[in-house]
């Protein structure tokens, strides 16, 4: 029978089934960090239980280390919550990149920097960019603390199977469209809950052309369209990217793995039980105006009027988003002016990010009026990006340039955009409040946010370029 | 985690969609590593101005719904970050059901771990129960066991729910406990995988 991608990987790992009962499924690879697992650990200890395949756990701390003094962190309960996962590494026998560590990154950046993630695999985390992973070819999601519990006890988790949509990206982007554009124009085409209860396929030509670091921005934002996890059968760009990586085979048994890895790719013929299709010329530069990652809109457009909606509800959730983003029905998205921008987050914060945001700035300098911000997705992306001479560009056009965190991606360390004011942010997350309460978050991709870090307002990226 | 089949309380009605967990609880609050204690920072920027002083018109703090112990709300509730800090925080601050026309799937599924009954309702019917419990306080009762949610004035709306859920729900297991019962089956994949490498 002809199965697609997520049905061969959910078929393989099914431990134990019963009708009336989810499947229990084995889990190959489990991330933690420090925000979601201390209670984890606790309830173990409480149980008298242990952890069940320490060595199919990774764990690091990227939620709230700070991005600058690391030496000497100031909030003493997030100290607390760092020293505590490495109390619980320690006792627990768990792989831990802590601080310290040259391999330390955010959770999402690291797992496939490190080959740890690899197709097949069933990945899960306490964090619902988990999807990340995905890119990969395996099936990813994020969990709750609870099941981390149940994961470290059991290597285990009960899942209903969900069900599967394919959403095809056809012919071929324009130029200066990027992925983190596609993932935008998917979720406001289709909105923040087009995925609810479904596993996504990214398929078409669109996708199959963009590099490992690219689909990962995407699947990294399936959790975004509401999916449970998103995916992307793997292939030789997939093979490419993890050869000679530190945690994948090498030699007879690479190929061996890398033959079995291409056999999980879709079957020709295989169907899902929902499909959704949009044309990758139509997409332009986007950024949101909203406070949910469907509110947003290619950047020649204007934030749309409450009258363009039907439902009340649509109106009414228009006007308290406009409310809060201190914007008007109508404006042109040209002039919004910023003063904020941030470039990191597991979305956007890759050696390639850097790179594009690094060429749109290049010789330029960051607007007056803007504080603009660049923290690298982890520290060998930082120490790379070091070497090529890309921090040089940033920190000569007047970005700061920070260690590897999180950051003002939910802004649980220091790294905080003040009420009332704007970030053009390379992170995923536009919530009220996400980067900082009263904080106004536009998502975009890296070569707009540095677009904007040097005209001071949202501008077409793809001008800039052309020059 | 605690059982839960009966309860018995005025609705308070949330007047929103897509309801994140960042709003749910926001990341400040997060650093605790405690499961307790989240209640009173349960939608804070929304009960709470930069001053610390109430929201007046925030449904919350309506003295009205004090006592409630069930949350109403339009679609997709608890979409966002998979914290489980989201429900500790609904549980703790006094609430036992969730209803809704639609959930995200963590938070769904974080609910079921820690004993918060979520609660499926059509559109039509959310809106009805959101319409009524706006008007005036309005009690409903909630049974797991029969899946039904009754009004004061007699009406009665039905919901569907995973057979599995519901017998942890109404009887507070342990899941990992439950989960032990199947070691053997988890022992042999092991070591099915073990040989295939
Ligand atoms: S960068 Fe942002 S979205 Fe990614 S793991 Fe960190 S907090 Fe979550």
């Amino acid at each position: 029978m002809m199965k697609n991608i997520i049905e061969k990987i959910w078929d393989q790992h099914v431990v134990y089934e019963e009708k009336g009962k989810p499947d229990l499924l084995y889990i190959d690879l489990h991330l933690l960090h420090e925000v979601t697992s201390p209670q984890a650990f606790e309830g173990l200890r409480l149980a008298n239980r242990t952890v069940r395949q320490p060595e199919l756990c990774f764990a690091t701390m990227d939620h709230n280390v700070p991005t600058r003094n690391r030496d000497a962190i100031q909030d003493p309960i997030a100290l607390k919550q760092i020293n505590t996962l490495q109390t619980n590494c320690d006792e627990f026998n768990i792989p831990l990149a802590n601080m310290d560590h040259p391999d330390q990154g955010i959770v999402h950046i690291i797992g496939p920097e490190l080959g740890l993630t690899q197709p097949g695999k069933t990945i899960v985390c306490g964090d619902s960019h988990t999807s990340t992973h995905g890119a990969f070819g395996s099936i990813a999601f994020g969990i709750g603390t609870s099941e981390v519990e149940h994961v470290l006890s059991t290597q285990t988790l009960w899942q209903a199977k969900p069900k599967t949509m394919e959403v095809r990206i056809n012919g071929k982007l324009g130029f200066g469209v990027t992925s983190k554009d596609v993932i935008l124009a998917i979720i406001s085409k289709f909105g923040i809950d087009m995925g609810t209860g479904h596993i996504i396929e990214f398929t078409g030509e669109a996708i199959r052309n963009l590099t490992m670091e690219e689909r990962m921005t995407v699947c990294n934002m399936s959790i975004e369209a509401g999916a449970k996890a998103g995916l992307i059968s793997p292939d030789e760009t997939t093979v490419a990217y993890l050869k000679g990586r530190k945690h994948v085979p090498e030699g007879a048994a690479f190929d061996k793995a890398a033959a079995y890895w291409l056999s999980l790719a879709t079957d020709e013929g295989a169907t899902y039980d929902t499909i959704v299709e949009i044309d990758a010329a139509d997409i332009e530069p986007f950024v949101t105006w909203g406070t949910n990652p469907s509110m947003g809109s290619g950047i020649s457009a204007h934030i749309p009027y409450a009258k363009d909606f039907e439902s009340e509800s649509d109106k009414d959730a228009l006007k308290k988003a406009l409310t809060y983003m201190g914007l008007e029905e109508g404006m042109p998205l040209t002039s919004i002016a910023i003063q904020h921008v941030f470039i990191g987050s597991c979305t956007n914060a890759r050696l390639s990010d850097l790179r594009a945001a690094a060429k749109v700035v290049a010789g330029k300098k960051v607007h007056s009026s803007v504080t603009a911000i660049v923290v690298p997705g982890s520290r060998t992306v930082k120490k790379q990006a070091e070497e090529e001479g890309l921090a040089s560009v940033f920190i000569e056009a007047g970005f700061e340039w920070r260690e590897t965190g999180c950051s003002m991606c939910l802004a649980m360390n220091d790294d905080v955009v003040p009420a009332g004011e704007r970030c053009a942010s390379t992170s995923n997350r536009n919530f009220e409040g996400r980067q900082g309460a009263g904080s106004r978050t536009h998502l975009m991709s890296p070569e707009m946010a540095a677009a904007s870090a040097i005209a001071g307002c949202f501008v077409d990226v793809r001008e800039m370029q052309a020059i | 985690m605690k059982p839960i089949n009966e309860v018995t309380s005025v609705l308070t009605p949330l007047d929103r969609k897509n309801v994140d967990t960042d709003q749910i609880i926001s990341k400040e609050f997060l650093k605790r590593i405690e499961r307790t204690g989240f209640g009173k920072y349960l939608f804070y920027h929304w009960r709470f101005n930069a001053d610390d002083t109430k929201v007046e018109d925030f449904i919350l703090n309506d003295e009205r719904f004090k006592e409630s112990k069930i949350l109403v709300a339009h679609e997709n509730f608890g979409c966002g970050s998979s914290r489980e800090h989201a429900p500790w925080s609904i549980l703790d601050y006094g609430f036992n059901v969730v209803i809704a026309p639609s959930f995200a799937d963590i938070f769904y599924s974080n609910c079921m771990k820690n004993g918060l009954l979520p609660i499926r309702l059509d559109v039509s019917e959310v809106e009805e129960l959101l319409a009524k419990g706006k008007q005036q306080p309005y009690t409903i009762h909630v049974n797991l066991e029969k899946q039904t949610v009754t009004g004061q004035d007699e009406k009665a709306y039905s919901f569907d729910i995973d057979p599995y859920y519901k017998q942890m729900l109404l009887n507070g297991w342990d899941e990992i406990a439950l989960t032990f019962q199947y070691e053997s089956h988890i022992t042999k994949y092991e070591e099915r995988q073990q040989q295939l490498v």
